[in-house]
């Protein structure tokens, strides 16, 4: 067991990949594989408007973009495509993050989790409450509202946890098969998830009967 | 199944190679003449004098893209790796694996099963073709026997508890091997005597070195490819400097080579003119042949064929990635047993 993997922050962007699969988050955290395909390009040309760190305002909204994020306590840590700071009444801000994605709102709750998650690093750094924030399509261009309620946050918090768990024992989740989940991930060729589910030496074994 | 992808080869001299967008362009005297998408390659090989950009260089290397310079002979000069290369909890784990006498047995008897079965192959390849062909008796004998005690080899492996007798029981199969490696050779101007290396003094020789020399290097790559230490094998023993790994995986691959020059001969892609003696008797083969044969080789790396394991027909210049891969996964904890690459 290598002990200082403990203290080493998940990323945040990784929360999204556990929720997909967690296979695929070991075999991106755990072992280093990383494969570009269509889609994944796609976010990164994508990204490559946001991911110039700067800031300006614009009446009562300041923006901050390419943002660096943390939470100590849970150890997490990444950067936010884009925080606006909304003025209110009073004077103070209250942060409003936005992750821009490729395609369009999805059935699962990924995306949701990675900027919930982003919203705990916030309220740490700034000490306030974030009600709510928002997720950007690329494919719809609109803005998505996603309101950090208790369920969103405890899943986040489920997330990380497990996240975590992989990463400190060490071991990959071994892979199902899904055929939409699957077909459209680009790790599939280094995942194998159709072919490590039978028994090694019993197949050469068997092999080696046959003549 | 990942597609081989493609590996360019620029053997243009004094070419410039860089990086706009995700393209990568190719430059003689600032002038384009060839623009291709990265995300489309697997490696990049440049033969002699070819220049290549720093970001074309980091990019390639964070996405896996191989970058081999290789002089105009093709003789290997340098390779380029970059940061993202490598997982170090696989390394580690090879590693300890290597350290564990009966794990590393293991591994090497299902390296040495994939050669044996491989070797077996070939000769029973040729029983099916060329049998009615063949009028000599005693050669037709001779094979069929090398093919029951080959059978009986393979069985023996699985009996061995150390390396040791693992290399004892593999010797043993490469002498009934090459005993009938000539029976093999139908041109009369190629004459196979016995296995030599260091350096081989008859051409049969010169290209089973050569072509394996390549093999290792393809293995080589796969390895670096999926994170292993091409350096730390479980079969050949650690040398500073020697990639056992690459010589382990390479085992079960060596028939295909071998099939591979036995073709070359048989249909007389090469010729007895085509190699050079030098003084201390050693053979090589001569430029302008070699790089002919160079071209075969890549041509027969595209070749398709079934893959047991994985059930699927792949190129064979994919198998020994396949095989790293596999390796890797059973060194996480994948599946209980490596599994070598059976030719059927």
């Amino acid at each position: 067991m290598i002990k200082q993997v403990a203290l080493e922050p998940i990323y945040l962007s990784r929360l999204q990949h556990y929720l997909y699969c967690s296979r695929q988050f070991a075999l991106i955290e755990l072992e280093n594989i990383w494969i570009e395909n269509q889609f994944t390009a796609e976010g990164q040309v994508l990204h490559q408007r946001v991911n110039q760190a700067d800031q300006q305002k614009r009446g009562a909204v300041r923006t901050a973009r390419a943002l660096r994020l943390a939470n100590a306590e849970l150890r997490i840590e990444g950067v936010a495509d884009v925080v606006e700071y909304h003025q209110q009444a009073d004077g103070t801000e209250i942060p409003f993050p936005i992750e821009y994605k490729r395609g369009k709102p999805k059935a699962h709750r990924a995306d949701e989790v990675q900027l919930c998650a982003q919203a705990l690093c916030l309220e740490e750094m700034h000490g306030v409450a974030i009600p709510e924030g928002a997720l950007f399509y690329g494919e719809v261009r609109r803005r998505h509202p996603v309101i950090f309620d208790a369920e969103l946050r405890n899943l986040t918090l489920q997330t990380i946890i497990a996240c975590r768990d992989i990463v400190q024992t060490n071991i990959t989740p071994h892979a199902i098969y899904q055929a939409r989940k699957c077909n459209g991930c680009s790790l599939i060729d280094q995942c194998h998830p159709k072919d490590f589910g039978k028994s090694a030496s019993a197949w050469l074994a068997a092999q080696l009967k046959k003549d | 199944m990942r597609p081989l992808r493609n590996v360019i080869y620029v053997q243009t001299q004094n070419a410039w190679l860089h990086k706009d967008n995700e393209n990568l362009v190719l430059k003689v005297d600032k002038e384009t003449k060839a623009r291709v998408p990265i995300h489309k390659l697997q490696g990049l090989v440049c033969f002699g004098q070819v220049t290549i950009s720093p970001y074309l260089m980091a990019h390639c290397a964070e996405n896996g893209i191989t970058i081999t310079f290789l002089n105009m002979f093709g003789k290997y000069l340098a390779r380029v790796e970059g940061p993202a290369s490598g997982n170090v909890l696989l390394r580690r784990t090879q590693h300890i694996t290597g350290h564990n006498v009966e794990k590393s047995v293991a591994i090497a008897q299902t390296m040495l099963t994939g050669k044996l079965y491989n070797q077996r192959y070939v000769i029973r390849r040729y029983l099916r073709d060329h049998s009615e062909k063949i009028n000599d008796e005693k050669i037709l004998i001779d094979l069929q026997v090398a093919e029951k005690r080959l059978t009986r080899c393979l069985t023996q492996l699985t009996d061995c508890k150390t390396i040791d007798t693992l290399m004892g029981r593999e010797g043993e199969a490469a002498q009934v091997y090459f005993g009938v490696f000539n029976h093999l050779i139908r041109q009369a101007d190629f004459e196979f005597d016995s296995r030599r290396r260091r350096p081989p003094t008859d051409p049969v020789n010169a290209l089973l070195s050569f072509f394996y020399t390549l093999l290792t290097h393809d293995c080589r790559s796969a390895l670096e490819t999926t994170g292993l230490d091409p350096a730390s094998g479980f079969l050949h023993q650690l040398r500073s400097g020697r990639p056992s790994l690459a010589l382990d995986m390479a085992e079960e691959f060596r028939p295909m080579v071998d099939r591979f020059v036995l073709s070359l001969i048989n249909k007389r892609q090469v010729v007895s003119k085509d190699f050079e003696t030098w003084p201390n008797g050693s053979m090589t083969l001569k430029d302008e042949p070699r790089k002919t044969l160079l071209a075969a080789w890549q041509d027969r790396k595209q070749d398709n064929l079934f893959h047991p394991w994985f059930e699927e027909t792949v190129p064979i210049g994919l198998l020994p990635w396949l095989q790293a891969q596999i390796l890797a996964r059973f060194l996480r904890g994948d599946c209980d047993s490596y599994v070598p690459f059976l030719w059927k």
